[in-house]
């Protein structure tokens, strides 16, 4: 049969449209003002031992205090991160009017006196007048176990926590007093010689210069405070003989100038940037940002490359770009049981495709930032179980061509995406540095991968069940053809988990065997990926020994859903065991939310055929069915 | 008749499909289990037993709910050898399953040589220290000291056990006997009453003015019980008194008898090496500007007099050191605290290599059979298409 010309070329053209749309956006945007807002967002600096651009400084920060990576501004229209950061750090009587706490506990607003109903999200300068309040009631709460918190608990140390990473970001390139902090510099600089000869002059009980003395040290202590409330390191350790991750912040490298003498340039670029960002002189704002970059060129190169890549990552969001993919492959795909098979079929197929380049593209670009294998937390696990669950889609789509495969891979890869989008906004940097027992590449690449490929795959054929039984049981598109095609996918990704998850859970007891001197020890996450291992075997035993056929292997696969996400999550939140990441309780409601659908379905796949509108096509009135083919029907109206 | 159905029975695949879904339920039970249990006891119980107990409250009985690790693991490995013998023989198609069974077999063996001969300690060090000897995590013995030799202290450990069975305790090596007149697995001291204590009968040493409340046994990971007991040393000319003995009680207690000077203590259980170590420099690295730990390592120094080796050796995370059938692992560090000590565990497992073996076994098993049914998918699917 020969393909129509239409069918031929929309597919492309839809394809050509999404790509230019994800590539668009690899160039980053260009500055919105006149202020080179993009070349400060840029900027190296370490935080929570991690070498990153004052944009995800900006960006984390923002999760931490609300949640979310954007400022929306009273009066419609939204701040960028970066121009938030700006503003925080350098014109905070602006900053402070921003609504961004977000206080929705009514106990919470009842203590803070704000009406229980109207706008969740207040701003700094409302809750100035309950700062001290908020510390106290933080401090209470700190002090109850974790397990014992209440949600009021809960809700005033996260507000806690989120106002400490505001006053310290609101001192973290200036002291928050300092009008024109480039003139105070160079005031400090002008202070430093006289003041360090009175001060010397003085230990050796001669007459010295007091006014100079004085004026030294005021600004000294004004430092020293500084250099307490900082929150990220933004001077890089020009001095020799510094160690290359001995970066300092403002306040602590302002005072290395009483051992040297001389203020650091960094410290001075920095400080002509916040004094011209606030008298709004945007030529001299730009000219200290390059200043700052040639500075840093050379013995920086690298840390300068970072930030540039890290900040176009931020930028370009490959994995929301993907889930936007996903969730077209998915309606296509749906749609093209119901009509336009071909067309929708090979539309479909091209952007799964696309979409997992860009996802692909999105975990390799991680892993460059990171120097490390793919999986390294609870975020990452969820974008790379949805990208091996993809690969094994398009595998089976290409080999089978009946967007059963674009369906299930487009299903998964966009829910995987959504989970690590919330799992995102938990407040931990998702590319933070890991502790002692983790920092080893190695198993990081071979355990962690595999068993995470286990998963993928062990939900690749729970998802193809879920296809099974609710094409099967809502819609006559279920023909005996397709039925058997499904069960063949599924035994054979079946035989790939088992392979997959074995292989895993083994290399995880050898991992703790070089690591705790064990190879098992029953912990809850180990038990976890055993048990995928044993339903697995289960699936594939139970089918060599005739034991189910199709549809009892479809429910078995569906079960494998529930007993993979209760390894994934759900051991996480018994709060046991050396690899517990910490209670995570929306999370608990969605676990059970998703455990209850796959109940149900398997509470569908249970059912006689009379009820499957697939089986009730297909089966002649005058069939095997125990009862007469209309009467279970009509007893059910 | 009777026979060859057993024999069925036993190869069938029905049963290695019923034991795998036992296993699942014992596994899970046993992971929820160790919410409240803690994950020691929950071992002992669930996993290396042949059945799970579960104690009917107010009774003090417990009767059996659940097939343990040991019948589960103990019935499947049954089923595998005959489902060999019976159904499969040696066919080149099946070498993927023979090589993964095999591996099976191999590591649920090794599991058990492992549970069975298994033996943990650590070994605390403080910075400059050498210690030629391991303590156990749990077990405690009685250790009497002939002191009278500055240069060589004269040792009777009593295992613990042995308290906890009471009577009367006999060594060659010592001139007296040593009669258990009480023993508590877990307790705690305190020098004035609280709420269900009760005072020490103990006429001798610091015990005699404490008083001793006991408690059930630890059950956490790192929990430990601090056991206690109350012995009576009685001499060929009568007894010499009762002294306090209690793994919470850190000291010696030092008493004279027959002009030779002993020490009575309650304390882990040693394990004594032909070598020792002796800890240069515990290290404890963190990230620029953080608290969050990087590295722990210890750089240790070996020396072994029967064989004059001598070297340095650093042991870190995932990075143990492997010597004389012991295994040495970073475990715990206070490298920051003033003493600068740093516990490493040491493992004693003659079979730590079964799971190495039986795991590439398995994977290449796995591999194998994987490929199998691939060509036989691909060459199915070829006519189709045509």
């Amino acid at each position: 049969m020969k393909t129509p010309v239409s069918t031929r070329i929309i597919p492309w053209l839809v394809v050509a449209a999404c790509a230019w749309w994800v590539v668009a956006a690899l160039w980053p945007p260009r500055n919105s003002g006149a202020f080179d807002t993009d070349g400060f967002a840029r900027l190296p600096v370490l935080l929570k031992g991690r070498l990153q651009p004052l944009d995800s400084v900006a960006r984390n920060s923002l999760l931490i205090i609300r949640g979310k990576q954007s400022v929306a501004l009273p009066h419609g229209g939204s701040l960028s991160p970066t121009d938030w950061l700006l503003e925080v750090t350098m014109k905070p009587e602006l900053a402070d009017k921003l609504p961004i706490f977000r206080v929705d506990h009514p106990e919470l607003r009842g203590l803070l006196r704000l009406p229980p109903t109207g706008s969740m999200d207040v701003s700094y300068a409302d809750l100035e007048p309950q700062l001290a309040e908020i510390d106290k009631q933080a401090r209470h709460a700190d002090s109850v176990d974790a397990a014992a918190r209440s949600t009021f608990d809960k809700a005033v140390l996260k507000l806690g926590s989120g106002l400490i990473v505001y006053q310290r970001l609101k001192n973290s390139l200036r002291p928050e007093s300092a009008d024109d902090f480039h003139a105070e510099v160079a005031a400090f600089q002008e202070a430093l010689a006289p003041g360090m000869e009175a001060a010397g002059l003085r230990d050796k009980k001669k007459p010295f210069d007091e006014a100079a003395l004085r004026r030294l040290a005021g600004l000294v202590q004004r430092y020293q405070a500084l250099a307490d409330e900082a929150y990220p390191l933004v001077i890089p350790p020009t001095h020799p003989g510094m160690r290359r991750d001995d970066w300092m912040n403002i306040g602590s490298a302002l005072l290395t100038a009483l051992q040297t003498g001389q203020v650091p340039p960094a410290v001075m670029d920095y400080a002509t940037m916040v004094s011209a960002y606030r008298q709004n002189k945007p030529a001299e704002f730009n000219q200290a940002v390059a200043s700052y970059r040639a500075l840093l060129a050379g013995k920086f190169t690298p840390e300068l490359r970072k930030g540039d890549r890290e900040f176009v990552f931020n930028c370009w969001s490959p994995f929301i770009k993907s889930t936007t993919l996903y969730l077209l492959v998915f309606l296509l795909g749906c749609g093209s049981w119901f009509g336009w098979f071909r067309l929708l079929n090979r539309t479909g197929f091209y952007l799964l495709a696309l979409a997992f380049a860009v996802h692909t593209a999105g975990v390799v670009f991680r892993m460059v930032l990171e120097g490390r294998p793919p999986v390294t937390n609870l975020y990452s696990s969820a974008v790379f179980v949805g990208w091996g669950a993809v690969l094994l889609g398009l595998i089976l789509e290409r080999v089978y061509r009946d967007s059963i495969g674009l369906v299930m891979a487009s299903a998964i890869g966009f829910l995987t995406q959504i989970i690590a989008h919330n799992l995102s906004l938990d407040g931990e940097d998702t590319m933070g540095m890991l502790r002692a027992v983790l920092d080893t590449n190695f198993w990081l690449a071979t355990h962690v991968i595999t068993v995470t490929l286990g998963y993928s795959a062990t939900f690749v054929a729970g998802f193809l069940a879920m296809v099974y039984v609710l094409r099967g049981f809502f819609t006559r598109s279920l023909t005996a053809t397709t039925a058997r095609t499904l069960t063949r996918m599924v035994y054979g990704i079946v035989c790939f988990a088992t392979l997959f998850s074995f292989t895993g859970t083994i290399l995880g007891g050898i991992w703790a065997d070089q690591s705790w001197g064990r190879f098992w020890g029953w912990d809850p996450k180990e038990n976890g990926a055993l048990l995928i291992v044993l339903w697995n075997a289960i699936i594939l035993h139970a089918r060599w020994g005739g034991l189910v056929r199709e549809r009892g292997m479809m429910n078995l696969a569906l079960f494998g859903n529930i007993v993979t996400s209760f390894s994934w999550f759900g051991v996480n939140m018994l709060g046991v065991g050396l690899h517990s990441y910490g209670f995570m309780e929306s999370a608990f409601i969605w676990l059970m939310v998703f455990i209850a659908t796959q109940l149900a379905l398997i509470g569908l796949g249970l059912l006689p055929d009379q009820y499957w509108a697939s089986f009730r096509a297909r089966t002649p009135a005058t069939g095997s069915a125990p009862l007469p083919a209309g009467a279970p029907a009509a007893s059910k109206t | 008749m009777l026979l060859d159905r057993t024999v069925r029975f036993l190869a069938s695949l029905r049963l290695t499909v019923v034991c795998l879904a036992f296993a699942i339920v014992l596994v899970f039970a046993g992971t929820m289990a160790q919410v409240d249990q803690g994950i020691y006891a929950v071992q002992a119980n669930y996993f290396r037993s042949l059945f799970v107990r579960w104690p009917v409250p107010h009774t003090g009985w417990s009767i059996p709910v659940l097939p343990g690790g040991y019948l589960v693991g103990g019935v499947l490995l049954v089923n595998l050898l005959f489902a060999h013998f019976k159904r499969f023989g040696l066919r080149w198609n099946k070498t993927g399953l023979l090589m993964i069974h095999f591996g099976l077999i191999l590591l649920l063996l090794g599991q058990l040589a492992t549970d069975l001969l298994q033996r943990e300690s650590t070994m605390l060090l403080a910075k400059g220290q050498t210690k030629n000897y391991s303590e156990d995590m749990r077990l405690n013995e009685l250790a009497i000291t002939d002191t009278t030799d500055a240069k060589n202290d004269q040792v009777v450990a009593i295992p613990e056990k042995m308290l906890a069975n009471g009577g009367e305790i006999r060594h060659p090596a010592l001139p007296f006997t040593v009669k258990v007149i009480n023993y508590w697995p877990n307790c705690r001291l305190f020098t004035n009453a609280v709420p269900g204590s009760v005072p020490v009968t103990a006429t001798q040493g610091v015990g005699a003015a404490l008083h001793v409340l006991t408690e059930p046994p630890a059950t956490g990971m790192d929990d430990r019980s601090l056991p206690g007991a109350v012995v009576e040393l009685i001499g060929p000319r009568g007894p010499l008194g009762t002294w306090l003995v209690s793994a919470m009680l850190g000291a010696r207690q030092p008493f004279v008898f027959d002009n030779h000077n002993y020490t009575i203590a309650l304390r882990p259980a040693r394990y004594e090496q032909p070598f020792s170590l002796t800890l240069l420099e515990p290290r404890h690295d963190v990230y620029a500007g953080t608290d969050i730990p990087k590295n722990f390592s210890s750089r240790v120094r070996l020396r072994r007099p029967d064989t004059g080796e001598d070297r340095e050796v650093v042991i870190r995370m995932n990075n143990p050191l492997r010597y004389g059938g012991l295994t040495f692992y970073q475990y715990q560090m206070a490298a920051e605290s003033p003493e600068h000590t740093s516990t490493l565990q040491v493992v004693r497992n003659p079979g730590w290599l079964t799971p190495y073996l039986s795991c590439a076994l398995i994977f290449v098993g796995l591999l194998v059979q994987f490929l199998i049914h691939l060509i036989g998918f691909v060459k199915r699917r070829k006519p189709s298409e045509a």
